[in-house]
């Protein structure tokens, strides 16, 4: 369990500092950049609250 | 007397009626009056947590920097920031809470089992909020007297920004904050999400045409450039604002009023979802670049309003005046209390420990309109330089997390006299390195340029580490021994 807790947080992590430098395609009406940016604050977001309710479910367990 | 400054000053009105009402019937202890008695469910938790993030830099601070910089902008909502606090705060918190500890100092000198250490945590949080609140008092005078329509000058309207603060911190407190700050996060939602889609649609019929002309008229100016404001850039900038964020005395104060463990990771989870507005952000300052072509150095922080007012009545204008000024009020009246607290508890008291609880809770008073109007001075002098001044605060505060990192590991290699050396070092690179505005690029002008961009935080964050390693090596580590004694029982404040 702590294995896909530490992954669902490298994922998000490697996935927010990196850059897709271009404005091809759009979108949503976003240029590509200001997409992939925006897309791993919803990512991270989802990532983090499955990785909270497993934390939940171990202290529960205890 | 026009509609919009009248609509300020009725949001004024109201966020002052909310504190008074927060803070009545609750009988103000220190820890209360500061911390909120660890009390706060995730709601409430959350909203002070975001509000702290959303404060004048962000509005006025963020379209700014879209309008300057294009797309590198998007430094701002990295989620990295939210994953660092995910797995740093519940130990944290756990810690704070078995040894009943209230502040960052605290918090170190427990660790630590230093009172120095205690102190030295103490003066870099002081020093290093002082420029954020001038920020703050900055932009509530743009914002005042920019929806005045120039009815009220600067220089007067950062004197009403500074009492307005000054006597909020003293009718609400925290609990009064949290109330404003929903109030707040509310307006401040629906003023962006407004003019983020209303203004492109407005002058381009939508978003992707905006993206498509601002592309056409600026080619490159949504990308990273190779250097500069490069990948480099980007990486070291974000890297710095994550480990610096809860570094900051005033969020790692308020992550401990937090009820449990687990509402610290679900506000985690769910702040980065909160960020998606800053977006909305970016597409108010491209509008601006297209529309309001010509604004230089510090006036492109006027590019919110700027645009606004090409765009909207005067009453409109108000309302995304009012939605600005609650977002310098609420996280500046969180920074003096944070900054009072902590000369009092942590500074004055360590100074001279034999003063009582209701002293010191006077004391906290006192020091309050102190922190203002030593701010407010420096909002005069500070000039142009306000955003080397924040990014010397990011990187002061960043100084603290190597020794806290460390303290979190089952067996903390670091010492108190390498944690010293370690922070001192770093402070006063930051400081050398601003003052005598070097850069990675002055400093090593033969590196290549992913060396370059980096920014220089990082120097001397890895040169705080290396000097802590070092001396921790050879100092002996006495407080390991001491670590593990029983919790100590809670002083009864009567």
């Amino acid at each position: 369990m702590k294995k896909i807790i530490v992954l669902l947080s490298i994922i998000p992590a490697i996935g927010s500092l990196s850059v897709v430098n271009r404005v091809e395609p759009y979108i949503f009406g976003l240029p590509f950049i200001i997409f992939w940016a925006a897309a791993w604050l919803i990512l991270t977001s989802i990532c983090l609250y499955i990785s909270s309710v497993i934390f939940d479910r171990q202290e529960e367990n205890k | 007397m026009n509609s919009s400054i009248l609509i300020i000053i009725m949001t004024l009105v109201l966020a002052f009626y909310l504190g008074i009402r927060a803070k009545k019937g609750r009988e103000m202890k220190l820890d209360e009056w500061a911390v909120g008695g660890r009390s706060f469910g995730s709601l409430i938790m959350f909203v002070l947590m975001a509000g702290e993030m959303f404060s004048t830099f962000v509005f006025l601070g963020a379209s700014g920097a879209a309008y300057r910089m294009g797309g590198p902008t998007i430094y701002i909502f990295c989620a990295l920031t939210y994953i660092v606090p995910f797995w740093i705060l519940p130990p944290i918190w756990r810690y704070a809470k078995k040894h009943n500890v209230l502040t960052q100092s605290d918090f170190f000198t427990k660790k630590y089992n230093s009172k120095s250490l205690g102190l030295l945590v103490a003066v870099i949080g002081v020093l290093s909020m002082i420029p954020y609140i001038v920020l703050q008092l900055k932009g509530f005078q743009i914002i005042v007297s920019e929806a005045s329509y120039g009815l009220i000058p600067p220089t007067v309207a950062v004197w009403i920004g500074m009492l307005c603060v000054t006597v909020f911190v003293y009718v609400s407190g925290i609990h009064g904050s949290a109330w404003t700050a929903v109030l707040k996060d509310i307006l401040i939602l629906v003023v962006i999400l407004f003019m983020g889609i209303y203004l492109p649609i407005h002058y381009f019929g939508g978003i992707q045409p905006m993206f498509e002309t601002l592309e056409a008229t600026k080619p490159g100016f949504l990308l990273l450039p190779d250097e500069g404001l490069s990948i480099s850039w980007y990486i070291s900038l974000c890297l710095i604002i994550a480990l610096g964020q809860y570094m900051w005395p005033h969020c790692f104060g308020a992550s401990l009023s937090s009820q449990n463990e687990s509402a610290l990771r679900r506000n985690s989870a769910i702040l980065p979802l909160y960020q998606i507005i800053l977006v909305f952000i970016l597409f108010i300052g491209f509008t601006a670049v297209l529309q309001i072509p010509n604004l230089q150095g510090g006036d492109t922080d006027l590019a919110l309003f700027k645009i606004a007012k090409d765009a909207f009545p005067p009453w409109i204008v108000g309302v995304v005046g009012a939605a600005g000024m609650l977002a310098a009020l609420v996280p500046c009246s969180m920074l003096i209390l944070t900054a009072a607290t902590i000369l009092s508890k942590n500074i004055y008291k360590a100074v001279k420990p034999d003063t009582s609880n209701e002293q010191l809770a006077k004391l906290t008073r006192i020091f309050v309109p102190i922190v203002s109007l030593v701010s407010l001075i420096f909002t005069f002098y500070g000039g142009n330089t306000m955003i080397a001044l924040l990014t010397m605060a990011y990187s002061f505060v960043l100084q603290l997390f190597p020794p806290l990192a460390f303290s979190l590991l089952k067996r903390n290699p670091v010492s108190k006299a390498g944690a010293s050396v370690g922070m001192i070092l770093g402070v006063v690179l930051v400081a050398y390195f601003t003052l005598a505005e070097a850069t990675m690029a002055t400093l090593f002008p033969k590196a290549p340029h992913f060396i370059q961009d980096l920014d220089i935080g990082i120097v001397a964050i890895t040169l705080n580490l290396i000097v802590m390693l070092a001396v921790s090596a050879f100092t002996r580590k006495d407080q390991q021994t001491i670590q593990e004694e029983e919790p100590v029982k809670r002083i009864i404040i009567s």
